[in-house]
């Protein structure tokens, strides 16, 4: 079996990942695996790599898909995120709302800014917790608990057992929460 | 201020020492912010971006901090000219290349730079001297809270101040810090010390930042999240961090002096004569040898006032640099010998290095 980006050399190290539910394979030579940082597993995403090589022939600008979700003060769409990992400007934040937790998630210890603010915006409520990532404040206290359970059963399944004891925390303190509102 | 101004004066964090400068070379602080209301500069078209710039830059020119400042568009400046900025730190690799509708401001001192639309409308960099995160910090916070009264910054409460790439939200903040560790170099454990720091959700890059190698035995090391925790948190960790890695070069160094004295005083020795004798030397081999001088100074094998003229060497010797000493574009080879030339000038007073506290030391037998 020849190796999937050059083609030319046989292939020595095979990866999987799982990446969205599906499984994806991908078969390297050595000189190809330690250019894509394959040694490196933390450098090293097995999606963003086969989209990088998908998309080489594919045109510039990706064009928005029938039902994608568009940006309707830049025009930047879904698509123009998976391709760059940037947002086109600061309304995308909202109208990509969805699932961008899961991604900061990723990126940063929490998902809730706890830093300075411009005196311009005053915080609507008190100052939260920079430890927590349980807001009482939080519109829907039942989703954050759903997705807090997500969360926990995600970082069981990774053996992140330090995540996994501080999302456990944070429900067992938000049920208490719940329960007396 | 005009460019060629610019140019004659190192920056200030060259001239002055700072804390645990042995070790620590710079700190450095850099804040992203963008205005409500236009698209992000990778987004924008031209006529957004000049809109941006147009709108930011006067206002820029007018802090107290920027009196005199120097203050030009990118497509002002030539290719030597943009390299020299990134060579002393004062724009990005990325920001070099940009063209219409970025611009670069920063102050006399060159302690200050804000790069205008360059992955984010503003980035704003304070650097200073050894290890002083949090004064950079003050000091940039101080400028930043100055121009949010005449720019709508882009903010959210959840998500902070809002850029370009998500890896930046929250405090938009990156706080870094130069330091040498040929000791760990040497001592064959930096790769634990790189990998340890990426475990903690700290970045480790080489001399000129993402993908760069480690010349010199400088190794830059900064925060990764920007999101959830306050500035002066994430900036305390990373102290506390630089401080545990200042120890442990230490070691490193006081255990290679005491298994392995002779290869040391080979290194050191060995930069020396090159440095000194060279009439051809390139980039990487001249800045790993003024690497070793270095250490000589911090050991005392090496006269302390040197240390000053190492400093200097380390960003006069590059590329860009050369080029604009010699007024005139250079081929490879031509650098490499008026490399060697600008070296053996500027060393000129220096004397052999003198190892005689290794031999007492050992003589001494005892710590």
């Amino acid at each position: 079996m020849n190796c999937d980006i050059c083609q030319s050399e046989k292939a020595t190290i095979f990866f999987s990942q799982m990446a969205e539910g599906k499984l994806q394979k991908v078969n390297l030579c050595k000189v190809c695996a330690d250019e894509k940082g394959v040694t490196d597993p933390t450098g090293f995403a097995l999606a963003d790599m086969l989209e990088g090589m998908g998309q080489q022939t594919s045109v510039e600008t990706a064009a928005p898909k029938p039902h994608e979700l568009v940006c309707g003060s830049c025009g930047f769409s879904q698509s123009d995120f998976k391709k760059t990992g940037r947002f086109g400007c600061a309304e995308c934040y909202q109208v990509f709302d969805e699932g961008l937790d899961g991604l900061l998630e990723a990126m940063h210890k929490h998902t809730r800014h706890v830093g300075k603010v411009p005196g311009s915006c005053p915080d609507p409520g008190d100052r939260r917790s920079a430890s927590s990532p349980v807001m009482p404040g939080e519109a829907n206290p039942r989703a954050r608990l759903s997705e807090l359970r997500q969360a926990l059963s995600k970082s069981v399944e990774d053996e992140d057992y330090e995540e996994a004891a501080r999302l456990r925390d944070a429900i067992s303190r938000l049920e208490t929460l719940i329960g007396e509102v | 201020m005009r460019f060629s101004t610019l140019l004659k004066k190192p920056a200030e964090w060259m001239r002055t020492p700072g804390p645990e400068n042995d070790i620590v070379m710079t700190s450095r602080v850099r804040l992203a912010r963008n205005l409500v209301g236009h698209p992000f500069p990778g987004w924008a078209k031209k006529d957004d971006r000049t809109r941006v710039m147009e709108r930011v830059r006067p206002v820029l020119e007018e802090l107290a901090e920027m009196k005199d400042s120097f203050s030009e568009e990118m497509t002002q400046l030539t290719a030597i000219e943009k390299q020299v900025l990134v060579e002393r730190h004062l724009i990005s690799r990325e920001h070099a290349a940009k063209g219409p509708g970025c611009a670069t401001v920063m102050n006399r001192r060159q302690t200050v730079s804000v790069m205008i639309n360059e992955e984010d409308h503003l980035r704003m960099q304070a650097i200073r001297p050894g290890l002083q995160l949090l004064a950079a910090y003050e000091s940039l916070d101080q400028i930043d809270t100055e121009l949010e009264d005449d720019l709508p910054y882009a903010f959210d409460h959840q998500y902070g101040y809002l850029t370009a790439c998500p890896t930046n939200l929250g405090t938009g903040m990156r706080a870094s810090a130069m330091l040498h560790l040929p000791g760990l170099v040497l001592g064959e454990q930096i790769n634990q010390t790189i990998q340890g720091a990426n475990k903690i959700g700290l970045a480790v890059r080489g001399l000129y930042g993402e993908g760069t190698e480690a010349l010199a035995n400088l190794f830059q090391i900064s925060n990764q999240n920007t999101l959830g925790m306050r500035e002066e948190d994430i900036i305390a960790h990373l102290d506390r961090v630089i401080g545990q890695l200042i120890a442990n070069e230490k070691n490193a160094r006081m255990k290679i002096l005491e298994d392995r004295p002779t290869m040391m005083q080979d290194q050191i020795g060995r930069a020396y004569a090159v440095l000194k004798y060279a009439h051809i030397i390139s980039s990487k081999e001249a800045l790993n040898h003024l690497s070793m001088i270095r250490l000589g100074c911090d050991l005392g094998f090496v006269p302390e006032e040197e240390r000053e003229t190492i400093t200097v060497l380390l960003t006069e010797i590059q590329p860009a640099h050369l080029q604009i000493s010699a007024k005139c574009k250079l081929s490879a080879e031509e650098r490499d010998i008026l490399r060697a030339d600008i070296i053996r000038k500027s060393l000129i007073g220096l004397t052999p290095p003198d190892f005689r506290s290794i031999l007492t030391d050992r003589d001494d037998d005892d710590e």
